[in-house]
């Protein structure tokens, strides 16, 4: 009841979602395609060290790309951003709830569930899957790329493997997931800021419970759309 | 006019009010004085309905604030202006957009924003300070905007939450002089809770004390100023008392 007025306020949220969009989302894009870069990497390293005597060494290609794409990018991703943006919603909420600027906004007949929660959480369920995607990009070419210059792969082989096993749902799989643990972190942010009491030290328990929260939700929800989806 | 009625009200095992009746006539300024912890702020807080009484009921022109749905709490918030003890400002905005924060919500063009954002800053001595950000102000000056933010709506009610507090005398008689100026030229009726003495002799028409949770007196200055009330008086002499027995600290056998 609360929620659904709160999301009709399109009047108070609207002007917030895409300064959100732009902090939760675009400021996020470089730590996510560091881990992606890294990730790609191993991921290519591990694959030849594995298949090695075993499988066709193009098989390389298959798991980096169906690896990145439907688990690590989007788990990876959505933990690091638990980190960065749960954190940093916890803490900026947290902040303004025991300096009293949450009541403030109130007194001037402003809900704070649709002036604070609505935009963020939106704008991870909207932003998560786009560096999501980013970083499946990135980890896939530094996948690639790892495996032309330390592999002895030719680029033709790598691409035969990354198409061998490759489905449309592998994509659409993986950005699902990331929107979900995109509402998820902003929303655990979101509520441990909002129910934050106590000063300094309430906003520092609130923002480390955000994080683990946050995490926790992605590992569940992953668990959760293996099953419902696979 | 507002009207406290049996206010119960308690965090937990803590009871902070319990049986507060108070009624605060239109067109004056009510000073709410105590000790701290006494729940002043709570009570302030029951007006704009930001808590609700766990018994009892608070009325603002006849409306009991905690039965009243979204829709028209909204609008008796639009008739009260708050402000805050640490000012409450919003430190990602700006100054003016501090103030506009309100008035954008009234539906009022921008040209009529601007004019009022003018206004309400000239009015509290901080005109031109609208581009500044929070974190560049003193105390003094925050309080100011907060006092700039809640004039600017115009309100018919403005609540101040400890305005005096942790400033130094000259800028607490700044601030007092800013109050009794939002009421003479606006015509607003006040509520302040303090434990200023002083700034409730200079902005006060009635003052009220709450003591254990509910009203243990009320009247006008001068009337404060004279008590006979052993707890109204140990307060307002600054004198340490023992709860007990009433009696100040140095008369005890």
């Amino acid at each position: 009841m609360e929620s659904g007025r709160a999301i009709a306020d399109v009047r108070t949220w609207g002007p917030h979602l895409i300064p959100q969009m732009r902090r939760l989302g675009v400021d996020s894009v470089p730590i996510a395609l560091f881990i992606a870069v890294f990730t790609g990497i191993v991921l290519s390293l591990l694959s030849k060290y594995i298949f090695t005597g075993a499988v066709p060494i193009y098989f390389v290609g298959a798991l980096v790309g169906k690896t990145i794409m439907m688990e690590l990018g989007p788990v990876l991703t959505g933990l690091a951003l638990a980190g960065r943006v749960g954190a940093n919603i916890a803490a900026e909420v947290g902040t303004m709830r025991v300096t009293e600027q949450v009541d403030a906004l109130e007194t001037l007949a402003y809900n704070p569930r649709s002036y604070l929660v609505v935009p963020r959480v939106a704008a991870g369920i909207l932003m998560f899957p786009v560096v999501t995607a980013l970083a499946v990009a990135t980890g896939i070419v530094a996948g690639w790329v790892t495996a032309i210059n330390l592999l002895d792969l030719s680029t033709l082989e790598f691409m035969k493997g990354l198409r061998l096993f490759y489905q449309f749902k592998d994509i659409w799989f993986g950005l699902v997931k990331a929107a979900s643990f995109g509402a998820a972190v902003t929303l655990a942010g979101c509520i441990m800021g909002l129910t934050t009491r106590g000063g300094a030290e309430g906003v520092g328990r609130n923002t480390t419970r955000a994080v683990v929260i946050g995490c926790e939700a992605i590992l569940v929800l992953d668990a959760f759309w293996a099953l419902v989806l696979l | 006019m507002i009207r406290f009625t049996g206010v119960d009200k308690a965090f937990g095992s803590k009871v902070v009010l319990e049986g507060l009746s108070l009624d605060i006539p239109d067109g004056e300024t009510t000073v709410i004085i105590g000790f701290s912890g006494t729940g002043k702020s709570v009570a302030l807080k029951h007006i704009v309905g930001l808590l609700a009484p766990d018994a009892g009921k608070v009325e603002v022109d006849g409306q009991v604030v905690h039965q009243l749905d979204h829709a028209e709490l909204d609008g008796l918030r639009g008739q009260i202006g708050y402000v805050f003890q640490f000012a409450a400002l919003f430190d990602s905005m700006t100054v003016g957009d501090n103030v506009r924060l309100g008035l954008a919500r009234r539906g009022l063009e921008d040209d009529a924003i601007r004019e009022r954002i003018h206004e309400s800053l000239a009015l509290v001595d901080l005109a031109g300070a609208e581009e500044h950000m929070p974190a560049e102000l003193s105390g003094g000056m925050r309080k100011r905007v907060g006092i700039a933010r809640a004039i600017a709506l115009r309100p018919r009610y403005i609540l101040y939450d400890e305005p005096t507090t942790g400033l130094d005398p000259v800028t607490s008689a700044v601030i007092d002089q800013l109050m009794v100026r939002a009421r003479q030229e606006l015509g607003t009726t006040g509520v302040v809770v303090t434990h200023d003495m002083r700034s409730a002799y200079t902005v006060g028409d009635r003052i009220a004390m709450l003591y254990q949770g509910r009203i243990r007196q009320v009247g006008t200055i001068e009337e404060i100023r004279h008590t006979d009330d052993p707890v109204v008086r140990n307060f307002i002499e600054g004198r340490p008392f023992d709860p007990d027995r009433l009696v100040p600290v140095e008369d005890r056998a």
